[in-house]
């Protein structure tokens, strides 16, 4: 390890790379943008996004030999499964009328929320390699998945209606409550899932752990049964079944199936429901992205 | 510096720069799970933690219109610098200052497996802040410039059908299709055959024309020679030489003890008695290899 030749190194006097930076008006590398130009940034970049999440949708089935059919089939057949088990073997539908209808909007709605969850657990560390390669507000990725489970949740909206067609729920005009129903869960999920997607990208633990919190929470939010019925019974105090009724979750579902399903009345949502649901929504969104971006020059590191 | 004249706009300012990470892992190993008990029953100070310095101290100017080649042996700290100049590993100490951002391309950087080539190049070039329609105009060129259909049409397959050696054609192609600042090239010249290659160092010598700055990664001290003009020369994370490329290369040549006309994957020296990072290890790797 002996020096070749002493060669002679280009000497800095200190302070002075630093000034000569300062004369060119370089910036130093990495830093984080401010919020303004970093939510600039984001809508520069919204092509990005939304192409990135229609690439993922139609490659996610690629492998299978049914290929888009999946789409379809993976609601329908959780919705199967889900009747199965709660409405027949263990006969959950004592007191709910339209059970099917309650039964599918629920899962549907939870599958929704779940999945933009689970997905941002894996939004930066399943793509190091494009986040290492290219830069861009890695914002993009979550929010570019959580796009993709609503496309999703759009076939699952339509194996929805045929269900409700089918048992007897036809349009009306209530039915256009899911459209501010579903803006508000997508922020509220998609706040989440930036959320997430920091605390799993500093500690990869958090993907192992998050199937047992969401499943906990599905459970928690009565998504194949009614909480109000279960938990009326005096067993549990009445201020935790009106904190589980207004878990956004729960808000969300039920005013899912508020819109949906004519058995379903206002007596069954809480106070101020919609209320509830824009808090909710608000918070999740600002507070999830603003948490994001404060650790957005550390992403990719791993 | 009084002999450079102020004409020379600098792009790349690399002040005092010194990088440490820690390496988990290191000793006992993550294997197994009594291991990992017994790490964290010991918690507040991990036993296979372990601090390298991989970078001490360099700096130097990097001025538009220069294509800079780093060179040095295994470990020697230059991917990591180059992680740094990119903004991706944030210096212990010191300052990197650039002229916009940089953009490092290795041989490591893999798209998205799962898509064809084609959705590739266009998620690759939305992600860079190319338009649709800049993306529609270059298309052409960026599939045949990375000649993945010269054999048949690959562009429509999914990446995973790839081989390495035409996965890294394509993000060299995607890359290389707009304009940069900096652009930092982890070897991903030696991996192609000789016509790609000779198509790149045609492709890095137009990018410097477009006032851009080049940084070039090899092992392969011809590539260095031949594509750059200036060389820095790296050795346990300090800067040995920096000058003019064949001066830097030769005085590296004669280090590392002369060869006769090695094959460009061959010219790898020994690795020499630097720290070595586990292979465990979820740290960045400042490792050049692959």
């Amino acid at each position: 390890m002996e020096p070749a030749a002493p060669t002679p190194l280009p000497v800095h006097a200190p302070g002075e790379l630093a000034a000569l930076a300062a004369r060119h008006g370089l910036t130093v590398s990495g830093a984080r943008p401010s919020l303004p130009a970093y939510v600039g940034q984001l809508w520069g970049r919204r092509h990005f996004i939304t192409a990135f999440a229609g690439a993922k949708l139609s490659a996610q089935y690629s492998q299978a030999k049914l290929g888009q059919i999946w789409q379809i089939m993976t609601p329908l057949l959780n919705a199967t499964v889900y009747y199965f088990i709660f409405g027949v073997l263990m006969n959950t539908r004592n007191g709910v009328a339209d059970f099917v209808p309650f039964l599918v909007t629920g899962v549907f709605i939870w599958t929704f929320t779940s999945s933009t969850v689970t997905a941002g657990t894996r939004a930066i560390s399943g793509n190091t390699g494009l986040v290492r390669a290219l830069h861009f507000p890695r914002a993009s990725l979550p929010i570019a998945l959580a796009l993709q489970q609503l496309q999703q949740l759009m076939y699952s909206l339509v194996v929805l209606l045929l269900i409700l067609l089918a048992f007897g729920q036809y349009p009306q005009p209530s039915w256009l409550l899911i459209i501010p129903a579903l803006t508000l869960q997508a922020l509220f999920s998609t706040g989440l899932s930036m959320a997430v997607a920091r605390l799993a990208a500093q500690t990869p633990d958090i993907a192992q752990l998050m199937p047992f919190v969401l499943r906990t929470w599905m459970y928690a939010s009565g998504v194949m049964w009614s909480l109000d019925t279960h938990l009326s019974s005096g067993r549990v105090p009445h201020a935790v079944v009106v904190a589980l009724d207004c878990n956004p979750a729960a808000v969300y579902i039920d005013l899912m199936r508020f819109a949906l399903i004519d058995s379903f009345t206002r007596e069954q949502l809480p106070d101020h429901v919609w209320a509830v649901a824009t808090g909710w929504a608000l918070v999740f969104a600002i507070g999830g992205f603003v948490y994001f971006w404060k650790a957005e020059e550390r992403y990719g590191r791993g | 510096m009084a002999e450079i004249p102020d004409t020379r706009v600098p792009t790349v300012v690399v002040d005092d720069v010194h990088i440490t990470y820690t390496v988990h892992g290191a000793r006992t190993g993550r294997g197994s799970a009594t291991s990992a008990l017994s790490r964290l029953a010991s918690r507040g100070r991990n036993p296979g933690a372990r601090e390298v310095h991989a970078v001490k101290g360099v700096s130097f100017a990097a001025y538009r219109g220069e294509a800079i080649g780093l060179i040095g042996s295994n470990g020697s700290g230059k991917s990591t610098l180059l992680k740094a100049v990119a903004g991706l590993l944030p210096p212990t100490r010191g300052r990197v200052h650039t002229q916009g951002q940089p953009s490092l391309l290795g041989v490591n950087a893999a798209l998205m497996s799962d898509l064809t080539g084609e959705r590739n190049v266009v998620l690759g070039g939305l992600a860079m802040g190319m338009t649709r329609r800049q993306i529609r105009e270059r298309y052409q060129d960026i599939v045949d410039f990375s000649g993945i259909n010269e054999k048949g049409d690959f562009i429509t397959l999914p990446m995973r059908t790839y081989s390495s050696g035409m996965g890294a054609r394509l993000r060299f192609s995607i890359a290389a299709a707009k304009s940069h600042d900096v652009l930092l090239i982890d070897e991903a010249l030696s991996t192609g055959d000789a016509r790609f290659q000779r198509r790149s160092k045609d492709r890095i010598r137009e990018l410097r024309q477009e006032a851009g700055t080049v940084f070039l990664v090899s092992h392969s001290n011809k590539s260095i020679t031949e594509t750059c003009d200036r060389a820095l020369w790296l050795e346990s994370g300090t800067l040995r030489m920096d000058g003019p490329a064949a001066e830097v290369v030769a005085a590296y040549e004669s280090f590392t003890g002369p060869r006769k006309a090695p094959p460009a994957q061959d010219v790898r020296p020994a690795r020499p008695p630097t720290p070595r990072r586990s292979p465990t290890s979820a740290r960045p790797a400042p490792e050049d290899e692959q």
